[in-house]
């Protein structure tokens, strides 16, 4: 598997990064205007810190981000049936930095170039898109899999793997 | 009752012998049905354009439970024998304008539909489209017969479908992908390596990058057709080629093609290369 760009953002730019935005949006950003740095988003795309616990509750549940159907979580012990295509997410905020977690669940693309993991902040340039699980064409424009503020839940509870 | 009992043991050993609960496929050669009256090979060389791709092909059998196993082991456990009994009836049933059954110009379906299945799809006649069993059977039904054509879906089709597969359980699946077809074949191998819907994910990525994986309860299998039609434990009924392959386009947020559509068809061509050597097993038992 190609991993392109795996690297840690440097700390300078990132600094620069943050240094360059203006006070918190109070609208999330639309999902192609999220900037990313080598795979890595520094600016959170809510001014609402992350919930972990919602963050936990969003990647355990089918409908919201079913991380646990590629991944496995040792700290959820209580979640039936965690899968292994992607590797374990124990330990992984040792891994990447908050940054580079957020960049990973919006659209891991940026880090891993052919990866299977969907982009969950995202909702333009696919073919044949759905209406969710229909099997329908969608009437009008899509939704990103998840909003802004699971995004940053979920980046939340990713942190407390260490 | 013996033969269950014999079949769930042969499965519990098998199980137990591959010694893992779900990473990788059991380790059995064959599935033995009715105590050995039948036994399938589950296991084939990849064919040539595979080669470099996967060293064999698998049939789905092998990365199911072992009750589900177990169940396509024994014809009397197997709960699509019923809806193959079913075809049977419908086989000989006179039916349309022209007064005739399936069996008026076919006579008995064990010598004429014997290896039908392990060639599907193939050209029609006339050379210009790729058809389906199911186009093959709504072609006698309206030119033939004068009755109505069944829905690619309908039970009444799925029937028919599961007792003329049936009729050549055993045999290994050999179509043509050259000549006419290979136009066919390439599109459908487009679609297969196509990346569908907002999830981004094809074919291959589910059932060639990652078969053998878990995706949440599922056991990712090879994706092969050999098993079809097959009884779905999950949907309580018979589930057809194109049923399948619109519900895992449908998982991955993307509008599906239609049964019976030029573009199933054409998929069902290549999926079925895929799966060169492996017996045709339908009616198969998955859950
Ligand atoms: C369809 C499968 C799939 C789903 C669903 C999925 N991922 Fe992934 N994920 C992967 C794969 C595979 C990788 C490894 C990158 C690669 O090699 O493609 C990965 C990598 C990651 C990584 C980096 C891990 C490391 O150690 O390098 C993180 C973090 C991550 N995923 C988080 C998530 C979160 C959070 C969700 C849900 C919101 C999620 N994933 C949903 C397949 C998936
Ligand atoms: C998101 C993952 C995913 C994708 C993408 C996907 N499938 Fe599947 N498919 C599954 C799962 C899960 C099953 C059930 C377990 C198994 O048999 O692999 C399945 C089962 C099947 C089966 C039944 C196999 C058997 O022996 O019963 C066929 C055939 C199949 N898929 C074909 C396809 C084709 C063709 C495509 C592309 C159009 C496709 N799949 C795309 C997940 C997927």
């Amino acid at each position: 598997m190609l991993r392109l760009a795996h690297l840690r953002p440097a700390r300078a730019a990132a600094l620069a990064a943050l240094a360059a935005t203006p006070v918190l949006a109070a609208e999330p950003p639309a999902p192609s205007a999220v900037q990313f740095n080598e795979g890595s988003v520094a600016q959170p795309l809510t001014g609402q810190p992350g919930s972990v616990e919602s963050g936990k509750k969003i990647m355990s549940t089918n409908s919201l981000g079913n991380c646990v159907a590629c991944h496995q979580v040792s700290a959820m012990p209580d979640v039936d049936f965690q899968g292994n295509v992607g590797p374990s997410l124990d330990g992984v905020a040792g891994r990447y930095d908050e940054a580079h977690l957020r960049g990973l669940v919006v659209n891991a693309k940026h880090t891993f170039e052919v990866t299977v993991m969907p982009a969950f902040y995202k909702n333009e340039g696919y073919i044949r898109p759905g209406e969710g699980y229909t099997g329908k064409a969608p009437d009008g424009p899509l939704s990103p899999i998840l909003d802004a503020q699971q995004i940053e839940d979920v980046v939340a509870y990713l942190l407390t793997l260490k | 009752m013996t033969s269950r009992i014999a079949a769930a043991a042969l499965a519990a050993a098998l199980a137990a012998a591959a010694g893992m609960a779900g990473a990788d496929p059991i380790d059995a050669p064959e599935i033995v049905i009715n105590d050995g009256e039948v036994t399938l090979p589950t296991r084939a060389p990849a064919p040539d354009f595979l080669k470099d791709t996967l060293p064999e092909v698998l049939s789905g059998w092998l990365f199911r439970d072992e009750d589900t196993r177990a169940m396509e082991m024994d014809d009397f456990e197997n709960p699509g024998m019923v809806f193959a009994d079913q075809g049977l009836d419908a086989w000989s049933a006179v039916e349309g304008t022209e007064g005739k059954s399936c069996a008026s110009c076919h006579n008995g379906i064990e010598d004429s539909m014997k290896g039908v299945r392990a060639h599907m799809p193939k050209m029609n006649e006339a050379g210009d489209d790729l058809w389906s069993l199911e186009n093959f059977v709504n072609d006698c039904r309206v030119n033939r017969m004068g009755a109505e054509e069944w829905g690619w879906n309908s039970p009444e089709m799925k029937n028919m479908t599961s007792a003329i597969s049936l009729q050549s359980r055993g045999e290994p699946v050999k179509v043509a992908i050259d000549g006419p077809a290979a136009e066919w074949w390439e599109k459908g191998k487009d679609i297969y390596y196509t990346r569908y819907g907002q999830l981004e994910l094809g074919c291959f990525n589910c059932h060639e990058q990652y078969a053998g994986k878990m995706i949440r309860a599922d056991h990712l299998s090879q994706g092969q057709i050999n098993g079809f039609p097959t009884y779905r434990l999950k949907d309580a009924g018979i589930v057809s080629i194109h049923q399948r392959f619109a519900g895992c386009v449908r998982d991955t947020r993307a509008e599906t093609f239609k049964a019976g559509s030029p573009e199933f068809r054409a998929l069902e061509l290549y999926v079925a290369s895929r799966g060169a050597g492996l017996p045709v097993e339908g009616v198969s038992v998955r859950h």
